[in-house]
């Protein structure tokens, strides 16, 4: 590490997160993100590294893309954020555009906020008024952001600390892909809403069981709860199509996305909401303000990368690096079974699943030190997530898979020391 | 409706970062396709070759129809004979030769694999749309490529629906997905954008010399190829009437927009009167003076060629000059004192009008079938219509073009379709034309080799290599869509939003792309 370095992760503890700055160093990954483009980021010493992290999707299209870029500049010369107050050229056009692409053709209203936990907590509320209920069903380890309703509807992990978890019993956790469970929470009719990230994203991307999705929308229809897509990871034709839960047969009441919608330009998220749940925002417009949220240069950004991302060709290379990357992991799989024990995959939607408990962890420094950044699962690090942008280059996917076979390999012996692999 | 129908409030489309980022999708989109097709054994690829082989000649009426009512010119009779001779024909020449397995050369212990381009961006010019669409194409297939083409606007319309049909008869064969694509809408920055992308890696552009210019200077490799200008030279040893009657029909074939056609017939004193009449009898219309002059001044503008008259029949040329021809006449022929800057009619005309110069001598004659390819037209195609092989092979020798016809037809036979050169709708024009290749261009300018040269002493064994095949490991296998039912299976691409229709303005500026390019065409 260099001096420099050194001396900024000083400055970073002493005027920014000193625990997030240490926990870091001590994972083995000194990261500090400066130049980046494409795929790549560079390290503040000059390290690439192919980013198969990508912010949870939010660099789904790359990093800096030069369109979303140039929309932004170009975007600049006329609006700003805007005032929320008043309806708004940017706002309304890239309402008009989502609902284009909407997962059903109920949807009608786009409310607007600056980030994804702002925009949860607008759907739960958007369905508690439309319900005239209170409680909030998700999954046991779910994340859906930090704000005051969607840490709630999280893990404790990151409710108990701030005093935050509920204590009303208004937000119930059930197991994922146990149907029984979610029956039982629901059966009492007094649930406003079960909100469900398409594949769980923080939890590891456990792939929902085949018909588990629409069995749980059609559990909201028997008990009278809405159903929520939280999209956020999932969409934008990561899953090959616009929305994962259409890919799944589901058409939601509500539906939230961030991260990837703006490319990373310009912070905003959205909640895509059907006639039939929209009632609040004709019973008071004023219900729920955002100076910020649904900022005009963010939804100028946005309707640019609807555009891209509908494009025939993204489609079509989202499916070739699945399958490429997939083809190639399936032999450094067989090449390390006793470690590399399976893969979780829905189109560029992956989790890398390893023989330990916090096997994911090893892999990703191994992975840093090889000039590859992939994250572990914050609530299951025993899985990795891989996360491969929609537009990658066939030389930098043969490239990761090639640093991927010596990472794991050096994982596994990190964690298994030198036994011989079962091969 | 989609996102896309939405009018973007901030427009950027006009920008270089939004002709970037529309050209680098698409190619590396084909990258991918380029890179799975490369996992192709020969029986897959020659399967899907022949199944796009068979696409093209089941469309080649309809698109020559097609084609001749987008752009107004052209036979379309003719042009079904094209985009035929680019299927099956242009198979059958080359079904022999492997572009897929190893050579092993034992003699000079070298074992020699093929290795594609790549990603091909292709440019197919508004004379030949359809032939060269296919030709291009099926080139790009048998060495397993993936190409993106780039259609003429004056021909869009019908290029985009051919080339859809093909890739979609390729896929279906078993192809990678979008190994062929095509620009939906062309112009010339966003061709540019595409010319320069280090994802391109190999044009193939045939075109106005601006456009093959401009894949030289891209920085990327290309084979460009410039413009024809054919002199054609009877000598007095030639079966005049067979002479006249092939002049003819090969002039008059398509309306003359092959740039292989005869552009300047040469002959001297001693036979002028007798291929006059051969030519009537075939045909012909020999103008007088007067009438020259007004096919002079109805061709050639200050500015240039007369783009309207490309491709048009010789009684319609002959109705806007005020000549009275009979309407069964086939071509005008327009006899010039001389040959040079001087005289317009001495360039390249891409329509049925045959400039006809009488040497004194075969010296004299030579010496003007040369300067004729000085003009323009240099390193394309020439013709003769003799008997003495020696004086065949001084002409061949004196004049600078990389193929010269003997006695046929030069539109065809430069071409490959009435002599047994490469049948090719890509006429190489070498070092004199300002090109990389002189021949005409085949699937083997597709591929290069990597050369396993074992060491030349005789006491180092060269190997078996013989019993070795190379590994095909074949389409790839859909990754999985965990928890979908019959996951797996990806969907087909949702069609592309209707492009809207032209504006007024769109088309103007349409016609005035079409006009430069075919002036330039012309100019030179």
């Amino acid at each position: 590490m260099s001096q420099k370095k050194q001396d900024f992760l000083a400055r970073s503890k002493e005027f920014w997160n000193p625990g997030k700055t240490q926990d870091w160093i001590d994972m083995g990954v000194d990261l500090v993100i400066d130049r980046r483009e494409g795929y790549y980021l560079f390290d503040m010493d000059g390290q690439r590294l192919i980013d198969m992290h990508l912010n949870g999707g939010t660099y789904n299209l790359g990093h800096r893309h030069p369109e979303l870029v140039e929309v932004l500049k170009a975007g600049t010369e006329r609006f700003d954020m805007g005032n929320h107050h008043f309806p708004a050229l940017a706002r309304v056009a890239l309402a008009e555009a989502l609902r284009a692409t909407a997962p059903g053709p109920d949807f009608k209203y786009t409310a607007y906020a600056s980030g994804g936990g702002e925009a949860i907590d607008i759907a739960l509320k958007t369905a508690r008024h439309a319900n005239q209920k209170r409680r909030i069903v998700s999954i046991h380890k779910a994340y859906h952001g930090h704000t005051g309703l969607a840490v709630k509807a999280g893990d404790h992990r990151f409710s108990k600390l701030f005093l935050s978890e509920d204590t009303n019993d208004e937000f119930i956790h059930v197991k994922f892909n146990d149907l029984t469970a979610m029956e039982d929470a629901l059966r009492g009719r007094d649930v406003a809403a079960v909100i469900m990230e398409t594949i769980p994203a923080t939890y590891g991307f456990p792939m929902p069981e085949e018909g588990y999705l629409p069995a749980v929308k059609a559990l909201c229809e028997k008990y009278g709860a809405l159903y929520i897509a939280d999209e956020v990871q999932t969409g934008l034709m990561r899953t090959g199509e616009m929305w994962a839960c259409t890919r799944y047969g589901v058409e939601p009441d509500i539906m939230v996305t961030g991260k990837g919608i703006s490319g990373g330009m310009y912070p905003i998220a959205c909640v895509l909401i059907t006639e039939a749940c929209g009632g609040w925002l004709k019973e008071d417009g004023f219900g729920h303000m955002s100076t910020m949220g649904g900022a005009e240069l963010g939804c100028v950004v946005a309707m640019k990368t609807l555009e891209i991302v509908q494009r025939p060709e993204s489609r079509s290379m989202g499916q070739y690096i699945a399958d490429f990357l997939r083809a190639g992991l399936d032999d450094i799989c067989a090449a390390f079974p006793d470690f590399f024990i399976g893969i979780r995959q829905h189109g560029l939607v992956m989790g890398l699943m390893f023989n330990d408990p916090e096997g994911a962890k090893p892999v990703m420094k191994r992975l840093y030190e090889n000039g590859v950044w992939a994250i572990f699962s914050t609530l299951d690090p025993s899985v990795l997530q891989f996360k491969p942008g929609l537009l990658l280059s066939q030389a930098d996917a043969e490239e990761t898979l090639r640093r991927m076979a010596i990472a794991v390999e050096q994982a596994r012996e990190d964690v298994m020391g030198n036994r011989r692999r079962m091969v | 409706m989609t996102a896309q129908q939405v009018e973007p409030l901030v427009d950027i489309s006009n920008s270089d970062a939004a002709r970037v980022g529309r050209a680098e999708m698409m190619l590396e989109r084909a990258r991918w396709a380029a890179t799975v097709f490369e996992r192709y054994d020969r029986e897959a690829t020659m399967a899907i070759v022949e199944a796009v082989a068979a696409k093209a000649h089941e469309h080649a009426a309809h698109f020559g129809e097609a084609v001749v009512a987008e752009s107004g010119f052209g036979v379309a009779a003719h042009k079904k004979i094209k985009n035929e001779l680019t299927a099956h024909p242009l198979v059958d020449f080359y079904r022999d030769q492997d572009f897929v397995n190893a050579r092993v050369d034992e003699a000079r212990k070298i074992v020699e694999l093929p290795r594609p381009a790549g990603v091909i961006f292709a440019l197919t010019p508004s004379t030949n749309p359809i032939a060269t669409l296919h030709f291009k194409a099926i080139l790009a297939l048998m060495t397993r490529n993936a190409i993106v083409i780039s259609p003429h606007p004056a021909v869009r319309e019908s290029s985009v629906a051919a080339a859809h049909a093909l890739c979609e008869a390729a896929v279906a064969a078993g192809a990678p997905e979008a190994v062929i694509q095509i620009l939906e809408h062309p112009t010339i920055p966003m061709v540019e954008a595409f010319m320069h992308s280090p994802k391109t890696n190999l044009i193939l552009a045939t075109g106005g010399t601006p456009m093959v210019r401009a894949a030289y200077s891209s920085s990327n490799p290309a084979i460009g190829v410039g413009p024809g200008n054919a002199p054609v030279y009877v000598d007095a040893t030639a079966e005049i009437t067979k002479a006249a009657r092939r002049i003819v029909d090969s002039k008059s074939f398509d309306n003359s927009v092959l740039c292989t056609n005869e552009s300047v017939l040469i002959t001297t004193q001693d036979i002028e009167k007798q291929l006059k009449i051969a030519l009537k009898s075939a045909g012909a219309h020999i103008c007088s003076d007067d009438e020259v002059e007004r096919l002079r001044r109805f061709l050639f503008h200050p500015r240039g060629f007369n783009v309207g008259a490309i491709g048009r029949d010789a009684s319609w040329i002959a109705g806007e000059c005020g000549i009275r021809v009979p309407s069964s006449t086939r071509i005008l022929v327009a006899p010039i004192g001389r040959i040079g800057v001087e005289e317009q009619l001495s360039r390249e005309k891409l329509c049925p009008v045959l400039a006809l110069h009488v040497a004194k001598s075969r010296d004299a004659a030579m010496t003007q079938a040369r300067a004729v390819l000085r003009l323009t037209g240099a390193g394309h195609s020439a013709a003769i219509h003799c008997r003495d092989e020696a004086v065949i092979m001084r002409y061949s020798g004196m004049v600078e073009a990389y193929r010269v016809i003997v006695n046929a037809p030069c539109s065809q036979g430069a071409a490959g379709f009435a002599t047994n050169l490469a049948p090719t709708f890509t006429i190489g024009t070498g070092y004199f034309g300002r090109s990389s290749i002189g021949e005409n261009i085949g699937p083997q300018h597709l591929v290069h080799w990597t050369r396993i040269a074992h060491n030349s002493d005789k006491g180092e064994p060269f190997g078996e290599y013989h019993g070795l095949k190379r590994e095909f490991r074949g389409p790839l296998a859909h990754a999985p869509a965990d928890g979908v039912p019959g996951a797996g299976a990806a969907q087909s691409p949702r069609h592309a939003p209707q492009s809207p229709a032209l504006d007024g303005a769109s088309k103007d500026e349409l016609r005035r792309l079409i006009a430069e390019e075919l002036r330039d065409l012309l100019r030179k």
